[in-house]
C-alpha cells in the first residue's frame, strides 16, 4: 500500500460557511479526509475600531466597544469603563459596580449558551441550539428591559451605568434563575452525555497546560486545560471578592485533558456559576447612586494603563494610551480569540476534516474579537 | 513581586541595556534597548524568581518621533506581571522578533507589522494578517493617508450632508 | 394478473384482437402510474412537511403553519419555487453526468415501489425475489451520489460523494446480513410470502420470534438509516461542513431531487422493516368483505411505515453526527460481526424449532413491552419535573 499514489488536496473553507463562527476562513491542506495543516485567514472583520477610539473621543467610544465582541458586549464596555477609571482615578460607586456584575454575569450566560449551542449544531444536533437561543432569548428580554438594546447594548458608562436596574426587574431576573438552573441538566441530559456527542468531542485538539500559557489562551480554554485561573478571582477586580463562586477546570474525565470535550464542559460549569453569582448580587444589592461624577469633556490625565477583565472567551487585555486631550492616543485590545486562533495551526495537523470544525467551535472563536 | 521590583531584578542582570525605568502609575514600565530584548525575554521566562511564562499582550503605539512596541509580561507560577518597552525609530522600525520565547507573539508581531509597519526580524511568517496581502501602509500610523481607491472602489465619497448655510441662492 | 388481463380483453375495452401482452404492459404501466404520481412522489413531497412540523415540536418551536392548513401545502410552496428558480450547472462541470445524477438517484428510489406491499392484493409486481431486489435497487444511490460528487468539479461535493459512496457501500453488508434470519425462518425471499409467514399478532412477528431477529431488526434499521444518509450519519451531507456535501452545486429542482429521493427512502425503509419484521398488512380476519379487509390492511401496513418514518425524524433531530472514521468503524468492527451471528444464531435456532417457537414469541413481547413501559414512565417523570409548560396541542 506505501505505493498507493495519492495527491494533497488544498480546500478554502471560505469566508461564507454555515459553521465557522463569524467570518472566517480557512486554507486546509488535506490528504483525503485527513488535515496536513489548517491555516487561518483573518480579517474579513476588520472594522479599525482601534483607530476609531483615536477619532471619537472616551465617551463616544463606548458603543464601539459593543462591536469589538458583539455576543457579550457587556464585558467590553465593562474593559473600557475600567481602563478610563484606571487612567482618570474614578471610583465607581457600589452599586454601580453591583450593576455591572449583574449585567455582566448574564452576558456570560448568554454567551456561553450561544457557544454550546452552536458547538452542538455544528456536531450536527440541530435541537441544542434552538433549546440554548430559547434561554438566550430570555436573557435578551431582561436585558433589554435593562437598557433597551438586545445585542449591543452600550450599558455601561465612565464611573458607572447609565440607568439603575427598573423596579420589578430584580424579581423577574431571580424568578429567570430559577428557571434557568433546571434547564441545565436537562440541557446536559440532551446532548452532553450523549454517547455520540463525547465520542466526537473527546481526544480532539488536545492542548497541554504548557502549551496554554505559552500561546497565551485565557479562559474556558485554559481552565480547560487544568490550569485553575480567574481573573475574577485571581486578579480580582469590581466587586467580584465580595462573591462566594467556584471556578470549573477541566479533569479529561472523558478523555485526554485538555481536549475540546473539557472545554464544552468547562462553559456548561460556568454558566451555573454564574447563576450563583447573580443571585448573591441580587440578594446584596446596595442602594446609592449608579454613576460617578465625570466630566463631559473626559481629560485623563497623560499616562498609559493595562486592565484585564474576564469576559465570556477569557481575558480581555484593554492597553490604553493617554495623551491628556480629551482623544485617546492609542487603543488596543488583546482578546481570547485572537489567542485562541494562534493555535488553530498548530493543532491541526492530524486532525480530520469534521474535526477542524469542532475545534474552532470548541475554542469558541468569534471573528469581530479577532479583527476588530 | 512587585512590578518595581521586578524591573529592579531585570536592570540588576542586564545593566545597561535596560535604558530606564519609569515608575509612572499607574503602570510602571522598564524601556529596553531594541537589540537586547530577545535576551532580556528569555531571562524573564526562565528565571525561576520571575517565571514570566506568559507575553499577555504586545502592542505597538505611534508617537510623533518614535514607534514603541509595548510588552506586557506575566507569570501564573507567581501571579505578578510586568511591561516592559521598546523604543524604535519611525522610518523602518525593526527588532527582533520574540517568538522563539513565547509562541503568542506570533500573531500579535503580525499584527503590528500590518497595522504600523514594524519589521520583527526572525520572524517566521512575516505578512499582514488584518488587511489583505496587497495592502498599502500602515493604518495605525498617524500619518497614514488612505489612498483614493483600491481594486477600482472608491474610498472617498461625497458627503451626503446638504450644508444649508453655504448653499449658494 | 393473468386474470384481471384476460377480464379486460374479453370486455371488449381494448378490442377484440388485442394481445395479451399489450394489455399487460398497458395494465402495469396505468398501475405504476397510481402508484408512483399518486403515492411515491407525493409522500416524498408530504413527508418534508412532515418532518420540519415534528423537528420544530422537538426544538420548542412551531414549524412551517402558514401554507395551507396547519402549513399542509408547504411542500407543494417549496416545491414550485424550486422549479422556478434558475438551472445553474457550473461551467467546469461535466454536464451530462451532472445533469444525469439526480435522476439516478430518484431512480434508485423509486424502483423499490415496484415490490411494496400494500396489502394482500395490492402489490405491483410479487417478484420471487422481492426482499434482494428491493436491496439491490436501494443500492443505485451511491452510483447517482458519486456522479453528483464527481461531475460538480467541486472538491468539497466529491469529498461528500465519496464518503457518502464508501458509507453506503459499507452499510450494505450488515443490512443484507441482516435480512437473513427472517429469510432462514421463512424459506422465501418473496415480500408476499414473509409477510404471510407472519401473523398479524405482536408475538407472532418476526421481531420478536426470538432474540437474534431483535437483534437484526435494529442492525437493519440503523443500516438503513446509514444507506439513506440520514442521521446520525448525514455525513455526506453535513451542513455545517459541507454546506450541502454533494449537492452544492446543484439548484433548483436538481437539488430538490436529491432531498425528495432522501425522503422518499424514509418510506421504504420503514416498509422493509414493517415487511421484515412487524407483520407488513396482517391484520385479523374480521370480515369476509374482501375490499374491507383489503382496506384496513393498507392502513395497517402504513401505520406501521408512518411510525417508523416519524422514528427517523426522530432521531435527526436528536442525535448529532458520527465521524466518518468512527462511522466505519461502527459498520465494521461492531454491526458486520454481530450481524454474521445473528445469522448463525437463527440458522441454529430454525434447526433446533423448525416451526418456530411460540413461546419465545411471547416472552420477548412482554420484554418489549416492560421496556416501552420503563419509556413511558420516563417521559411522565421528565413531563412532570419540568418547569416549563409543555404545549401538548400538535396543531398550533
Amino acid at each position: 500500500m506505501s505505493t498507493l499514489h495519492t495527491q494533497e488536496m488544498t480546500l478554502n473553507m471560505g469566508p461564507q460557511h454555515p459553521s465557522t463562527h463569524g467570518v472566517l476562513r480557512f486554507v486546509v491542506r488535506a490528504d483525503g479526509e485527513v488535515m496536513r495543516e489548517a491555516i487561518p485567514d483573518v480579517g474579513y472583520l476588520h472594522r479599525s475600531i482601534e483607530k476609531i477610539a483615536e477619532k471619537v473621543g472616551y465617551h463616544g467610544f463606548m458603543p464601539y466597544t459593543d462591536r469589538v465582541d458583539y455576543v457579550c458586549a457587556m464585558f467590553t464596555n465593562q474593559g473600557w469603563g475600567m481602563a478610563c477609571e484606571k487612567l482618570a482615578g474614578i471610583e465607581v460607586p457600589r452599586r454601580g459596580e453591583y450593576c455591572r456584575v449583574i449585567a455582566a454575569e448574564f452576558n456570560r450566560i448568554a454567551s456561553h449558551l450561544l457557544s454550546v449551542g452552536a458547538m452542538a449544531m455544528d456536531i450536527g444536533a440541530v435541537t441544542p441550539f434552538t433549546h440554548a437561543i430559547r434561554e438566550r432569548e430570555m436573557i435578551n428580554d431582561l436585558i433589554e428591559e435593562l437598557c433597551g438594546a438586545r445585542l449591543t447594548f452600550n450599558y455601561m458608562r465612565i464611573g458607572g451605568v447609565a440607568w439603575d436596574l427598573p423596579p420589578g426587574w430584580r424579581e423577574k431576573a431571580l424568578a429567570y434563575l430559577d428557571h434557568f438552573d433546571p434547564i441545565l441538566e436537562e440541557y446536559n441530559a440532551l446532548i452532553s452525555w450523549n454517547k455520540i456527542y463525547v465520542e466526537r468531542l473527546a481526544n480532539v485538539g488536545v492542548i497541554t497546560p504548557a502549551e496554554a500559557i505559552n500561546y497565551n489562551l485565557v479562559g474556558p480554554n485554559l481552565r480547560a486545560c487544568g490550569i485553575k485561573w480567574d481573573i475574577r478571582k485571581d486578579v480580582a477586580y469590581s466587586v467580584y471578592p465580595e462573591f462566594e463562586f467556584d471556578v470549573p477546570v477541566g479533569d479529561g474525565h472523558w478523555g485526554k485533558l485538555g481536549d475540546s470535550m473539557d472545554r464544552y464542559v468547562v462553559r456548561i460549569r460556568e454558566m451555573a456559576e454564574s447563576s450563583k453569582i447573580l443571585r448573591q448580587a441580587l440578594q446584596k444589592i446596595p442602594g446609592g447612586p449608579v454613576l460617578a461624577k465625570v466630566a463631559r469633556n473626559f481629560k485623563p490625565p497623560a499616562g498609559e494603563c493595562q486592565i484585564r477583565l474576564e469576559s465570556g472567551r477569557g481575558d480581555m487585555g484593554w492597553y490604553v494610551v493617554s495623551d491628556g486631550t480629551g482623544y485617546p492616543w492609542r487603543v488596543h485590545v488583546r482578546t481570547g480569540s485572537f489567542a485562541a486562533m494562534g493555535i488553530i495551526q498548530k493543532l491541526s495537523a492530524g486532525l480530520m476534516i469534521a474535526d477542524l470544525v469542532t475545534l474552532i467551535a470548541s475554542l469558541d472563536v468569534i471573528a469581530p474579537e479577532i479583527d476588530r | 513581586m512587585e512590578s518595581l521590583q521586578i524591573l529592579e531584578r531585570v536592570k540588576n542582570q542586564f545593566g545597561d541595556h535596560v535604558l530606564e525605568i519609569s515608575d509612572k502609575k499607574p503602570d510602571p514600565f522598564a524601556v529596553i534597548e531594541p537589540t537586547a530584548i530577545v535576551e532580556v525575554g528569555r531571562f524573564m521566562n526562565e528565571d525561576p524568581a520571575l517565571a514570566m511564562d506568559c507575553l499577555s499582550n504586545e502592542s505597538g503605539v505611534d508617537y510623533k518621533d518614535r514607534v514603541e512596541v509595548v510588552y506586557h509580561l506575566f507569570s501564573y507560577a507567581h501571579r505578578h506581571g510586568a511591561v516592559l518597552k521598546v523604543k524604535l525609530p519611525r522610518d523602518n522600525p525593526s527588532v527582533a522578533t520574540l517568538e522563539g520565547v513565547w509562541k503568542s507573539a506570533n500573531w500579535m508581531e503580525r499584527e503590528i507589522f500590518d497595522l504600523l509597519g514594524v519589521n520583527f526580524e526572525g520572524h517566521s511568517d512575516m505578512r499582514r494578517i488584518l488587511m489583505p496581502e496587497d495592502w498599502i501602509g500602515h493604518p495605525l500610523r498617524k500619518d497614514f493617508v488612505e489612498p483614493a481607491e483600491y481594486h477600482g472602489i472608491s474610498t472617498v465619497r461625497e458627503s451626503p450632508i446638504i450644508r444649508l448655510d453655504t448653499k449658494k441662492k | 394478473m393473468q386474470t384481471l388481463v384476460q377480464n379486460l380483453i374479453a370486455s371488449g375495452v381494448f378490442g377484440k384482437n388485442a394481445s395479451p401482452n399489450l394489455v399487460a404492459a398497458i395494465v402495469v404501466f396505468v398501475m405504476s402510474a397510481v402508484v408512483f404520481l399518486g403515492v411515491a412522489f407525493p409522500f416524498a413531497g408530504i413527508v418534508s412537511w412532515a418532518e420540519r412540523r415534528v423537528w420544530a415540536r422537538i426544538q420548542s418551536r412551531v414549524g412551517p403553519n402558514r401554507v395551507g392548513p396547519q402549513g399542509f401545502l408547504q411542500w407543494l410552496a417549496d416545491g414550485v419555487k424550486h422549479v422556478c428558480k434558475e438551472d445553474i450547472i457550473p461551467d467546469e462541470s461535466d454536464a451530462p453526468l451532472f445533469k444525469m445524477a439526480p435522476y439516478l438517484v430518484m431512480l434508485a428510489f423509486t424502483l423499490p415501489w415496484a415490490v411494496m406491499p400494500f396489502s394482500s392484493s395490492l402489490i405491483l409486481a410479487d417478484l420471487n425475489v422481492g426482499i434482494l431486489y428491493m436491496t439491490a435497487v436501494t443500492a443505485l444511490t451511491v452510483v447517482g451520489v458519486l456522479m453528483a460528487g464527481w461531475a460538480s468539479n467541486d472538491k468539497w461535493s466529491l469529498i461528500g460523494g465519496i464518503r457518502s459512496a464508501a458509507q453506503i457501500v459499507s452499510y450494505e453488508i450488515p443490512a443484507g446480513l441482516s435480512i437473513f434470519p427472517v429469510v432462514l425462518m421463512t424459506g422465501t425471499l418473496s415480500m408476499q410470502g414473509i409477510i404471510r409467514a407472519q401473523g398479524w399478532a405482536p408475538q407472532h412477528w418476526f421481531l420478536f420470534a426470538n432474540p437474534f431477529t431483535f437483534v437484526a431488526a435494529n442492525i437493519l434499521y440503523i443500516s438503513a438509516l446509514a444507506e439513506g444518509n440520514r442521521t446520525p450519519f448525514d455525513l455526506p451531507e453535513a451542513e455545517s461542513e459541507l454546506v450541502a456535501g454533494f449537492a452544492t452545486e446543484y439548484s433548483g429542482m436538481r437539488y430538490l431531487f436529491f432531498f425528495m429521493a432522501e425522503w422518499g427512502n424514509l418510506f421504504i425503509i420503514g416498509a422493509i422493516i414493517a415487511t421484515l419484521f412487524l407483520g407488513g398488512w396482517q391484520f385479523p380476519h374480521v370480515t369476509n368483505n374482501i375490499v374491507v379487509m383489503n382496506i384496513l390492511e393498507v392502513i395497517t401496513f402504513n401505520v406501521k411505515v408512518l411510525f417508523l418514518v416519524f422514528v427517523s425524524m426522530w432521531i435527526r433531530a436528536t442525535l448529532p453526527r458520527v465521524r466518518i472514521d468512527q462511522l466505519m468503524t461502527l459498520c465494521w468492527k461492531y454491526f458486520v460481526p454481530i450481524s454474521f451471528v445473528d445469522m448463525i444464531g437463527t440458522a441454529v435456532w430454525v434447526a433446533i424449532w423448525p416451526d418456530g417457537n411460540a413461546a419465545m414469541g411471547y416472552i420477548m413481547l412482554a420484554g418489549a413491552l416492560a421496556l416501552a413501559a420503563m419509556f413511558t414512565q420516563r417521559v411522565i417523570y421528565y413531563l412532570r419535573r419540568s418547569r416549563m409548560e409543555v404545549y401538548f396541542n400538535p396543531t398550533i
